[in-house]
């Protein structure tokens, strides 16, 4: 049978930067093609370019055994190529049939074509078993459903090749798993699917092939029967990863944050954060699972000083944080930074670095005036030495301090981050989701700062959607949902179907 | 194609390239107007730069222009858009006269000049203040602000200045203030500048540019700007107040616009006239983006801006057709190119680079 997709040597040149060298690799029709890599590998550059949205400098592109030149989407579209993006493309305040119609209106009378269309849409949904409601409204359904609206769309457009930019991302363990009902569905009609990801576990779990890139080229191209995470881990680092960092025992000290009764409503009176309470001692990793958007952010920006709760006993080190008085939170980051609270933000672009300054003016942000010299100016001297230690230490790439920080990958922006708020040894550690959008070989090595700072004592409140990423940090779990916590698992206890039930709300009361 | 260019590309070669393109167009109008573009740049070159006398006139319009220029800029920095430079200058020329009108008599020279600018500076940043309060405290845009205040300064000074009118005068300006009120004149040290109005503000804006610089790029407060500038979120994360820093950057902003009316008014009326900002606020715009922001850059786009004005009169008056509001129109090209269109030209630069490589 013919290959639904064949790359031949495929290269892609950005200036000096190979993003694709020789890529060639087939893809089964009606199979399940995964492919992985660490970030900046190349798999979204060639799917960009599998969707019209790059040109390839050199190689070739076959559908179905005959070589096509796709110049733009609305081709790929044609052609049967259909892609979901990791952000979706929905108008929110659209319906879902509206959103399907968007870009395939088909001629001036909108009113006509609707019922056809939601009826369409309504046998679609019987056939695939995509329980979505074509007339809701986007803003209304649940990250899970926004995502089979995607699908649908896809669907509709009569897409036979379908490209998965990290689905699972942003989903619950039930719904990952209903969504992979979905896509078998697909497989059995005949369907061709590419599934980008990183978590190792899903490639084992649906794939029937899955393609390596490493550095814009490929690097394996192998039948998932026959291989292994660890197999596939090493191919895609090239060298082979810890899974078990080391760590010293469970010993936790006194202690450090103290949370209770903690409320906080919107601006609308909307309960964000409803009944907190939790204790963090010394020594410890205490993570959050929960998926985002259910509290966990707010948590974070209260606990470091960046916004006011509503109400609520908050202890730090035995006294209480000086929320007291304040009608907003301009500056309050400050005294918290110097009461010994560090803070690795959830977004770290957002907020935690300037991505216009250099790599070496973002490593004082935030202490940027404990840096002064006797004229009140900043220490250039200090600040350089300072920050050519940091660089070594956490080994930054590329080792140049005068680079702007945005030219950074996100693995060694984060490393920047998390040495400057190291480096001000706080007793309490907030990190928020530090390894999205990070590659696996920076995961180890983040994961081992972090470590390194439990057993020096200090207490660290993690933030994680990544349940890999709780289960090998945490010493205790919390999980949370809707702006509650759900439920508070010690890490032997680690399960993720628990976990899954408990981020989802469904918990025994 | 978010490529990024080297710096001297940024930093040289597009402000060259975009002034061009603002000379280009403006050649063209100039030979639609039916003279010659070439005769006319002789003549505007000449006028500016090469007679001492013009020249002397340029830096003399350049010293006014550097102090709007650097109020701009550093409201720019902390992502304030100041468009009121020219009313704050303006309310700032009646607290500099106040002070002379209350001192001249009685205060020597070495006091009366430091008396005159803290009056100018203190009124400007006043008039500063209320934008950035409301900007800081209420979120009222400042942009929408300042426009306003420069209308309100407009329709303020018109009434007071009729209280000023010494008894007997027709004109709209007030008395004249003593000779001690003089801002030093540098044709005294270089006669070859002849009968110019230029005075120390011109170092006196030096130093201004000095400061601004260093604080920008070496203090931690400049550093502080800057950050709140590019990013509001990351500021606040960083425990920057963000609020107390609008109100400050405003303070200062209007301060130095105030600055601006010293060279104006004790450098070389030596009265309150009305209207004597004369568009020098708005300058200060252009002067921001073309010079982006430094030191370096806004003392160069102050030189420019001040040869365009001075070359521009003598332009209009040897030139029948061209009219004085010519000087308006360069002016007006050059925010264009230099402003709104910054980035014409970097993707082919990026392309051109690329070619290279």
């Amino acid at each position: 049978m013919q290959p639904a997709v064949e790359f031949r040597g495929i290269s892609k040149h950005f200036g000096a930067v190979k993003a694709n060298t020789d890529v060639s690799f087939t893809i089964a029709k009606g199979s399940i093609h995964g492919l992985v890599g660490e970030n900046g590998a190349g798999k979204s550059t060639l799917m960009s370019i599998l969707y019209g949205y790059y040109r390839a400098d050199s190689g070739e592109i076959l559908l179905d055994g005959q070589a096509r030149r796709i110049h733009n989407s609305q081709e790929a579209i044609a052609l049967g190529i259909g892609m979901v993006h990791q952000h979706f493309m929905l108008v929110e305040n659209m319906t879902v049939l509206d959103n399907v119609m968007l870009g395939s209106e088909g001629g001036f009378k909108l009113k006509a074509n609707r019922a056809r269309v939601e009826q369409e849409l309504r046998e679609i949904c019987a056939r695939y078993r995509l329980e979505v409601d074509p007339l809701a409204t986007i803003h209304d359904l649940s990250v899970g459903a926004q995502q089979r609206v995607e699908i649908l769309k896809q669907i509709y457009r009569s897409a036979n090749i379908l490209i998965l930019d990290e689905p699972t991302a942003v989903l619950t363990a039930q719904e990952t798993e209903s969504l992979f009902e979905i896509l078998r569905l697909f497989k059995e009609q005949g369907k061709t699917i590419i599934l980008i990801t990183h978590k190792l576990q899903e490639i084992l779990d649906i794939t029937d092939t899955v393609t390596v890139m490493r550095g814009g080229r490929v690097i394996g191209a192998v039948p998932t029967a026959g291989t292994t995470k660890e197999d596939l881990a090493n191919m895609m680092v090239g060298r082979p990863i810890e899974n078990n960092l080391p760590r010293a025992p469970y010993n936790p000290g006194a202690p450090v944050l103290q949370v209770e009764n903690l409320q906080l409503l919107d601006d609308q009176g909307v309960k964000l954060l409803a009944d907190i309470g939790f204790t963090l001692r010394a020594g410890e990793i205490v993570a959050i699972a929960g998926v985002s958007g259910n509290g966990q952010s707010e948590l974070m920006e209260i606990l470091s000083g960046m916004r006011l709760p509503t109400s609520g006993k908050l202890d730090f080190l035995g006294k209480p944080l000086p929320f007291e008085g304040r009608s907003d939170a301009d500056g309050l980051p400050r005294t918290f930074r110097e009461l010994g609270i560090g803070h690795v933000p959830e977004d770290r672009l957002r907020d935690g670095v300037i991505k216009a300054f250099s790599v070496m003016h973002n490593t004082i942000f935030g202490y940027q005036d404990k840096l002064k010299n006797r004229w009140g100016l900043l220490n250039f001297k200090a600040i350089a030495t300072r920050c050519a230690e940091l660089m070594k230490n956490f080994d930054v790439r590329p080792n140049n301090h005068d680079l702007r920080i945005g030219l950074l990958s996100g693995g060694n922006q984060q490393k920047v981050v998390i040495a400057r708020e190291v480096l001000a040894q706080p007793k309490l550690m907030l990190v928020g989701q530090p390894t999205r959008g990070v590659d696996i070989g920076t995961i180890e090595s983040i994961h081992t700062q972090l470590l390194k700072l439990r057993d020096e004592g200090v207490a660290i409140l993690l933030v994680s959607v990544e349940l890999e990423e709780v289960r090998a940090l945490a010493d205790r779990i919390l999980v949370m949902c809707g702006g509650r916590i759900t439920g508070e698992l010690k890490i032997e206890e680690f399960d993720t179907t628990r976990i899954g039930l408990l981020m989802g709300g469904m918990h025994k009361s | 194609m978010n490529k990024d260019l080297p710096r001297w590309a940024t930093a040289f070669v597009m402000p060259v390239l975009n002034l061009l393109s603002a000379m280009l167009v403006t050649a063209l109008v100039i030979h639609l107007l039916g003279e010659s573009p070439t005769e006319s740049l002789a003549i505007l070159v000449n006028s500016a730069v090469v007679n001492p006398e013009g020249l002397s006139y340029t830096l003399f319009y350049a010293s006014t222009f550097i102090f709007t220029g650097l109020a701009v800029s550093l409201a720019m920095e902390a992502g304030l858009f100041n468009i009121g430079a020219e009313g704050q200058m303006y309310f700032a020329g009646l607290g500099l006269t106040l002070a002379m009108l209350s001192f001249d008599s009685t205060l020597p020279a070495i006091v009366l000049i430091p008396v005159g600018m803290t009056g100018a500076a203190l009124f400007g940043a006043l008039w500063a203040f209320v934008p950035g309060y409301l900007q800081a405290k209420r979120g009222s845009h400042v942009v929408v602000t300042t426009i306003m205040f420069n209308y309100i300064a407009a329709a303020l000074m018109n009434t007071v200045i009729v209280k000023l009118v010494p008894p007997g005068e027709q004109n709209p300006a007030s008395r004249a203030f003593a000779a001690a009120a003089e801002m030093p004149r540098l044709n005294q040290w270089f006669p070859v500048l002849g009968e110019t109005p230029l005075n120390i503000s011109f170092f006196l804006a030096i130093i201004a540019l000095v400061i601004y610089g260093v604080v920008m790029s070496r203090s931690a407060w400049g550093y502080k700007v800057r950050a709140a500038g590019l990013n509001k979120h990351a500021a606040h994360y960083a425990g920057i107040r963000i609020s107390k820093m609008i109100i400050i950057v405003m303070l200062i902003s209007g301060a130095l616009a105030g600055l601006g009316s010293v060279n104006s008014i004790m450098g070389s009326t030596h009265y309150l006239s009305l209207n004597f900002v004369g568009g020098a606020g708005f300058i200060g715009i252009a002067i921001a983006l073309m010079g982006r922001q430094h030191p370096v850059g806004i003392f160069l786009s102050a030189v420019l801006f001040g040869a365009l004005t001075q070359g521009g009169f003598d332009l209009s008056l040897e030139k029948q057709n061209i009219p004085p509001e010519m000087v308006i129109l360069v002016q007006g090209l050059i925010i264009l190119f230099c402003g709104a269109m910054e980035y014409l030209y970097a993707p082919a630069i990026a392309k051109m680079l690329n070619l290279k490589k």
